[in-house]
């Protein structure tokens, strides 16, 4: 018997898990952030149904605040798959202005975990799809493929369904709905070498480049706009910079690096030495910060 | 960290793209730890992903400055900090959920499945032995085989794990004494056999300080065995090579993008598909022939257990969701009524005889669970009575479904004989079950109430219906007097049958030996084949040696009061044993024969025979006479 690789059984899982859900349930979603993970989701989306469009809607929950390449990219990205689009963002937080200079933390809070409260709810998605993996961080580890909220998008860690074999049991109560992670067992460098191999387009935010740069608290921040507010004494510089993981513009730290191409990026990033997740400012509070922010219905 | 399989870093420096290759072609194994915090689990763990870099510097500062703060190794390290992921758990120091971690060799890329090891977590460590090919049993090297020890070997096994790892952990803490090492295997070895464990593997190891995990520890030079990593990087993994690999795909997913287009997604539960191969829908069991085999990247030849394809039918049939499409030779089986053995996952106890929904691959289905037919302990592995099955409970019930489902025993075919049950009300996920067979038809109807009772078969046939049951040593008469009785019978016109003991044992009962346990069963049968004659209205004579009182009042007791005559061909030991027609008491007495009635097997005579036949005073010509006088009067 032949042996699958395992790019190939994981791309085997995902897409089973992706078409249990289009089958079972009433009106499910992808939640597509433009970012490396959710483009090996949408490329597995697309396989997974092929030679039909995949059934179900993108859907983005904007903060107005991410990289312009990301919003060139998402365009893009929804038209070549024939998927419709929908783009959320929080009125209360447009109307009040919030942004990631200001409000610190209240940004994250009023457009991620509210905006996307209220789009699934406006829309009725009773069914997610979401591209987070369990090796990101450690309360991921224990989550399931399937994870059901309850009425105000919770996550109960300790009343977690059991998943055996690959039989995902996709039943809810009224107000319940479902995340699904169908690239819980993927790896980053997993889905570096799938984006390689199979040529997925990301953004080109990824890769290095000559970019205007200012360091503030530790962290390097691209200026993409002139949204950002500079410092006394700060002067945008031009560094060969790339992003490890992509976000709020003004919350994502860049690292500076000369790989340009896709292997040279999975090079630097065996060898380098920092996870992910540092990338980005929302994680450093506190070792339980992730779980919290879970059980308060952040994806 | 100088360990061979960690070479791979120069390789990434010096060659990306080699590196690259390399990986690309990695296989996967996905393996579960069964142990508890006491064993080292978590140690283990951590140790695996420290020890092939999956620890970055960030997490490793914080497990550091983690480590001083709450953990339990002092100043050093603690590796079980980096695995034990949720905030309840970390203060309360278990591990209280299934985690999965993810690590990576020059061979093969790793799926962890952590478990807990307490009893009431049995349903969080079957979870994660559901998707392992591979089960890590650690123990402590201190200590013997424990009755946890004994449980985490059971689960392993009734998932259908076939490859078992004893690591003996913390060999540091026993100065790697290799007696006491080897005790605790020889003692594993002995109670594995005991459960059906046809082999395993044990490696001597110390998850803290790192021996024999990638590569061989100096301290051990007595191990003539290979490291832990390596021993999973070189695993071949048996799959279901043994079984028949015909192919079996569930629907999961009819897909109909255009009025042109209707193929069939699902991914490969068994065997392998080529375009062109005939194969049959079940259950309806029509036949077709596969047209293609479709994927983004095109069409393909042939697909493999595994993969998740689309497929397209020759013929425009009926095929969708929770259909099985399977090679059109040797289908598997189609049936509503299995046995099963279930582990009850819920706090609500299992209610006997409601409907829950059950899910087996891409089916779904109403289905009532019996009350148990025993519970097994899992722990001492005893099969015990219950009544229902509780939070954590193992045991095997019947159960029915409203809808005829496609199977294969869970033994050959776990994707086809593995099922969910879930609440109707909760929605929750209850019980996951492991189908042995489908029950029999026989078994499968009801006792029916019949117009044409015992009395209108009797009136009939114009007699009493009876059953003359002789019982008595061997060579003490009793098939000869039967068969007189029966001519006698029969010459005055009634309708008779007689069952003769080796008779029997050629045909219905021909998988019995002699053993009491043997010997009960085929009294058991004897008396229910009886008791349906009787009730069809004849006369039967039965001839068995029938030894114990037991079994003869439980046939007297599946009559009608008058119907059962006991009949005793009474002869001695000495005069059957001189008779010795068959040659048997001579075989016995030397030896050959074993279990032998009135030599080295008991008999009980009866104590309230209807007749008793005295072969020393009474010709069997007599005693036949007298039989018949007595069942005509």
């Amino acid at each position: 018997m032949t042996q699958l690789t395992h790019l190939h059984r994981l791309e085997a899982e995902s897409i089973h898990i992706l078409r249990e859900v289009a089958a079972e349930a009433e009106k499910p979603v992808m939640l597509y952030s433009v970012g490396k993970d959710s483009a090996v989701m949408l490329h597995l989306a697309k396989k997974a149904f092929y030679p039909s469009t995949p059934p179900f809607p993108l859907m983005h929950v904007d903060t107005t605040w991410k990289f312009k390449a990301m919003y060139e990219l998402r365009e893009k990205a929804a038209l070549d798959a024939g998927m419709e689009l929908i783009v959320h963002q929080n009125p209360e937080a447009k109307e009040k202005g919030i942004n990631p200079f200001d409000h610190g933390s209240v940004h994250t809070d009023m457009w991620k975990t509210e905006g996307l409260k209220q789009a699934l709810n406006i829309h009725g998605f009773d069914a997610a799809f979401g591209g987070a993996r369990r090796d990101e961080e450690k309360s991921r580890a224990k989550e399931r493929v399937f994870s059901f909220r309850g009425e105000n998008h919770r996550w109960d860690p300790k009343s977690q369904r059991p998943e055996l074999w690959n039989l995902y049991n996709s039943r809810k109560s009224k107000n319940e709905s479902i995340r699904v992670f169908p690239i819980s067992n993927w790896t980053e460098l997993d889905i570096w070498q799938y984006i390689h191999l199979e040529n997925i387009e990301i953004v080109p935010l990824y890769m290095s480049e000559k970019r205007p740069t200012v360091m503030r608290d530790g962290m390097l921040l691209m200026v993409d706009d002139e949204r950002f507010p500079l410092n006394d004494g700060e002067k945008p510089e031009m560094k060969s910079i790339r992003f490890r993981t992509l976000g709020c513009y003004p919350l994502t730290g860049a690292v500076e690096s000369a790989a340009t191409t896709l292997p040279e990026i999975i090079q630097e990033m065996l060898l380098t030495t920092t996870s992910e997740r540092q990338g980005r400012a929302i994680d450093h509070d506190q070792a339980a910060s992730m779980e919290k922010k879970k059980q308060e219905g952040y994806f | 960290m100088n360990d061979p399989i960690y070479k791979t870093e120069d390789l990434i420096a010096k060659d990306i793209d080699a590196y690259l290759e390399l990986h690309r072609h990695k296989s996967m194994l996905r393996f579960i730890t069964c142990g508890s915090v006491d064993d080292g689990k978590s140690t283990l763990i951590g140790r695996l992903l420290y020890d092939s870099k999956m620890i970055f510097e960030d997490q490793l500062e914080t497990l550091e400055y983690d480590s001083k703060k709450v953990g339990t190794q002092g100043q050093e390290i603690d590796f079980a900090l980096l695995v034990d992921g949720l905030a309840a758990e970390r203060e309360q120091g278990i591990t209280i959920d299934v985690a999965y971690r993810f690590f990576a060799t020059e061979k093969r890329k790793y799926i962890v499945a952590d478990t807990p090891g307490h009893e009431q977590y049995t349903r969080n460590m079957v979870t994660g032995a559901s998707t392992a090919d591979l089960a890590i049993i650690l123990i402590d090297a201190r200590k013997a085989i424990l009755t946890q020890t004994r449980r985490h070997s059971y689960l392993a096994h009734l998932i259908g794990i076939k490859n078992i790892v004893l690591a003996v952990n913390k060999m540091d803490l026993i100065d790697y004494n290799q007696a006491q090492y080897d005790k605790i295997v020889s003692d594993y070895s002995e109670f594995a056999q005991q459960i059906g464990i046809k082999n395993f593997t044990p490696i001597p190891l110390s998850g803290l300080k790192g021996d024999n995990i990638a590569s061989k520890s100096d301290a051990m030079p007595w191990y003539d065995g290979v490291s832990l990593i390596d021993h999973l990087d070189d695993l071949q993994i048996s799959s279901e090579t043994n079984q028949s690999s015909d192919f079996r795909m569930a629907v999961q997913w009819v897909n109909r993008p255009n009025l042109d287009f209707r193929g069939f997604s699902g991914q490969i539960a068994k065997g392998t598909i080529v375009a062109g191969d005939a194969v049959r829908i079940l259950p309806s069991g029509k036949t077709t022939i596969i047209d293609k085999i479709i994927t983004m990247d095109g069409d393909l030849e042939v697909a493999h257990k595994g993969q998740s394809v689309t497929i397209t039918l020759r013929d425009e049939i009926d095929c969708s969701r929770g259909d099985v499409i399977v090679a059109a030779h040797n289908p598997p089986e189609v049936a509503d009524r299995f046995e099963s053995t279930l582990v009850w996952m819920a706090e609500e106890a299992m209610m006997p005889g409601r409907a829950y929904q059950m899910k087996i691959g891409t089916q779904l289905v109403s289905a009532i669970v019996q009350s148990p037919k025993y519970q097994i302990n899992v722990n001492s592995h005893e099969h015990m009575a219950a009544k229902t099955l509780e939070l954590n409970n193992i045991g095997v019930c019947e159960i029915s479904t409203d809808k005829r489902i496609t199977f294969e025993p869970y033994s050959d075919n776990r994707a086809m004989g593995g099922f969910i049950l879930i609440d109707r009300i909760t929605n929750a996920t209850v019980a996951a079950g492991m189908i042995h067979f489908a029950l029999r038809r026989s078994q499968n109807v009801h006792w029916q109430a019949i117009d044409i009772d015992r009395k209108a078969h009797a009136a009939l046939k114009n007699q009493k219906p009876r059953t003359l049951w002789f019982t008595g040593l061997s060579g003490s008469g009793k098939s000869t007097i039967a068969n007189l009785v029966e001519k006698k019978l029969h010459a005055l016109g009634k309708h008779s049958y007689l069952l003769d003991g080796d008779n029997v044992r050629h045909g219905l009962n021909k998988d019995l030996g002699f053993t009491d346990a043997d010997r009960i069963e085929n009294i058991r049968r004897i008396s229910e084949v009886a008791n349906l004659m009787t009730d069809a209205g004849l006369i039967i004579l039965t001839a068995f040696i029938s030894p114990f009182r037991a079994e003869r009042e439980m046939a007297r007791n599946l009559m009608q009061d008058g119907e059962f005559i006991e009949i005793h061909v009474n002869t001695p030991l000495e005069i059957a044993e001189q008779r010795d027609v068959k040659g048997l008491y001579k075989k016995a007495r030397s030896g050959e024969l074993k279990n032998f009635t009135g030599i080295d097997s008991p008999y009980e005579a009866p104590e309230n025979a209807e007749i008793t036949v005295d072969t020393t005073t009474m010709s069997a010509e007599e005693a036949a006479d007298t039989i018949v006088n007595y069942v005509l009067g």
